[in-house]
């Protein structure tokens, strides 16, 4: 005799209040281990720098209880963790260059401003956005804003240029990459476009070779976003958002429509493109050949950041360097585009792991409120905030282990950079108000069954 | 700071991370075993209560806990439901007084391995005396006797309910 038993959630505040205070305590611990192993004592600023992690994540764990107290308890201290040891990270990279002078980078205060802003905007998301699918009404709303944020930096004036990829804008003097911000307007059009077409997508087809294909007249969203990734890569050079934003939409539509050829079908058509782009422009070729052979006497001069990179990840080892003992200023952005480098080679391969499983838990948590939610535009919206995080991650690390080719994206949490940060932060927010709305127990009730089937006591069944 | 101090809190730090990590997932991991499987052979009180043990179901079974005060009127003859045809054929289900859920989601009382059955897909319930038939607004609907039905019909032992692929009757078996 068994009876199945569903699991409820239980809300767990205090969990996350605990596993919050061991968030900040470690990551205010990493800051304070660079401190020591670059100088010798302990930072100047750790006091402050302590309190006020602490009273930021004292400040979300109350919003939480009070406007998301059903929400899921590893999100925001796994983010948490990671925002701190990015800046950790950053000090590190930042005393190097003071010591050994090499190269210069900014200081961590930058970053910790810009956290500032990142948890008082989740804050933000968490206080007005009371119910998800409210951003449902603002479908074609985001894909215009999403398309103009996108574009934004090829009006001559503001946009600037930098390694070759046009993703800049720059006002009085702050620039910011609005491509950022693009991808959550982009993933709430998606969503809110794919929950009222995807009967018509998922609608029977032909099949070849044990696949069901689209009619062709379900083409044209596919082909619209294929071609935005298109004008993205030719105008931009940017192979890394362009893919990013593609894959983006092809990942929601195969959510949507659970069908794999839409995955085939748009693997297929990103080929063409990447092709181009590894022929005909310059910094994705030499990316290409860095890739594939980056130590030959030939191309070791040019591939100067990945190699150096490789040689931070050997420097590492098993258990790293130490927080502060390593090198990572040899390596050119390392507190940025490599931060990853940098922690394999003071962490090592034991602390690179832990970081990796972090956002593994982290992305799972995503798609678990996607699979918890009980509408269909909640699910979109989840998985493909999950989705753009896990691939950031793999892209990113991918491209520093030399796993694929070297592409323009940033490390979410970790990296230096405000409008990342800042855009990442809101993302938690969202997802913690998606973890809400799934694991709140009237959304796992069925109208006019719940306190019944709550109430009964399972009948026997006997096998 | 010596040397010896610096290596420590090193590896501590290394450990305190993956103390992190090991921490997330022990919190995680009714979540991601997702529903448990509870053997009731033997008379654990506190498993009994488990499925009341909802955010709304402070109000325990009071009717129901123990089978022998199950059926206390007379009318209702039917004592069994069994499934006749389908994956799970051969499995019987004792009725009591409490509704019979069916369909594919964990919840239900009976959990059918079916494609063509739905989440929720009917219900199978006591009402003055009798035993009745819903369905609960399935895909693929709910055949009784041959006939798809719309909304609740008294369900008689012998007559034949299918749902998808899988058919039940009730039976009168032995008090």
């Amino acid at each position: 005799m068994a009876t199945i038993v569903s699991y409820t959630a239980r809300p767990r505040r205090l969990t996350q209040a605990l596993l919050l205070a061991f968030a900040v305590v470690t990551g205010v611990g990493a800051y304070a281990l660079v401190g020591l192993g670059r100088s010798d004592e302990l930072p100047s600023g750790l006091m402050t720098y302590g309190i006020g992690a602490a009273v930021l994540a004292l400040a979300l764990q109350v919003v939480v209880m009070w406007r998301t107290p059903y929400a899921d308890p590893v999100i925001l201290p796994l983010v948490v963790l990671l925002n701190l040891l990015g800046i950790a990270m950053i000090e590190s990279v930042h005393a190097a260059n003071e010591n050994y002078g090499l190269r210069t980078s900014a200081g961590a205060d930058r970053q910790m401003l810009w956290a500032i802003v990142g948890v008082l905007l989740c804050i933000g998301v968490l206080l007005f956005l009371r119910d998800h699918r409210r951003l449902r009404r603002y479908t074609w709303i985001s894909a215009v804003t999403g398309a103009v944020l996108l574009l934004l930096p090829l009006v001559p004036g503001i946009g600037s240029s930098r390694n070759g990829s046009q993703i800049w804008i720059s006002i009085a003097g702050n620039s910011f990459q609005p491509a950022e911000l693009a991808k959550i307007a982009f993933a709430i059009f998606f969503a809110g476009y794919l929950v009222s077409r995807r009967d018509t997508l998922a609608l029977a087809g032909p099949k070849v070779l044990g696949i069901h294909l689209p009619r062709w007249s379900d083409f044209g969203p596919i082909l619209v976003a294929w071609g935005f990734a298109m004008a993205v890569l030719v105008f931009q050079t940017d192979l890394g958002t362009s893919l990013m934003f593609f894959g983006l939409f092809v990942v929601m539509l195969y959510v949507a429509t659970d069908r794999l050829s839409w995955l085939v079908i748009g693997a297929i058509m990103f080929l063409p493109p990447a092709v181009f782009a590894a022929t005909q422009m310059g910094h994705v070729r030499t990316r290409i050949t860095c890739w594939l052979d980056p130590l030959s006497s030939a191309n070791y001069s040019s591939c100067e950041q990945i190699n150096q990179g490789l040689f931070g990840l050997a420097n590492g080892g098993i258990t790293g360097a130490g927080l502060g003992e390593g090198r990572p200023d040899v390596v050119p952005h390392a507190e940025s585009d490599f931060i990853f480098a940098s922690f394999a080679e003071e962490l090592g391969m034991v602390g690179a792991f832990a970081l990796l499983l972090l956002y593994l838990l982290l992305v799972q948590r995503a798609i678990r409120a996607a699979v918890g939610i009980s509408d269909g535009f909640g699910t979109l919206l989840a998985g493909g905030l999950g989705f753009v995080i896990a691939l950031q991650v793999f892209v990113v690390v991918g491209g520093v282990t030399r796993v694929i080719p070297l592409t323009g994206l940033t490390l979410p949490f970790l990296a230096a950079g405000g409008s990342s940060l800042v855009c990442n932060w809101i993302i938690a927010g969202i997802l913690v108000r998606l973890s809400d709305a799934a694991r709140r127990p009237a959304a796992r009730q069925v109208a006019g069954l719940g306190a019944p089937t709550a109430a009964r006591p399972a009948p026997e069944v006997m096998a | 700071m010596s040397e010896l101090t610096l290596v420590a809190l090193r590896l501590g730090f290394v450990l305190a991370l993956w103390v992190f990590v090991i921490v997330v997932v022990l919190v995680l991991r009714n979540d991601l075993f997702g529903t448990t499987v509870v053997t009731r052979s033997s008379r654990d009180p506190r498993r009994e209560q488990r499925p009341a043990s909802g955010p709304i179901g402070g109000a325990a079974a009071q009717a129901g806990t123990d089978p022998a005060s199950l059926r206390t009127d007379p009318e209702v003859t039917a004592t069994a439901m069994v499934v006749t045809a389908g994956p799970l054929r051969g499995t019987s289900l004792t009725l009591g007084s409490t509704p019979i859920l069916i369909g594919r989601a964990p919840e239900c009382t009976l959990v059918l391995d079916d494609d063509y059955a739905s989440n929720r897909h009917a219900r199978v319930f006591e009402r003055d005396g009798e035993w009745m038939v819903e369905d609960l607004g399935s895909t693929n609907g709910t055949l009784v006797s041959g006939r798809r039905i719309e909304g609740s019909v008294p369900f008689r032992p012998g007559a034949q309910v299918r749902i998808g692929r899988t058919e039940i009757e009730l039976r009168r078996g032995p008090r």
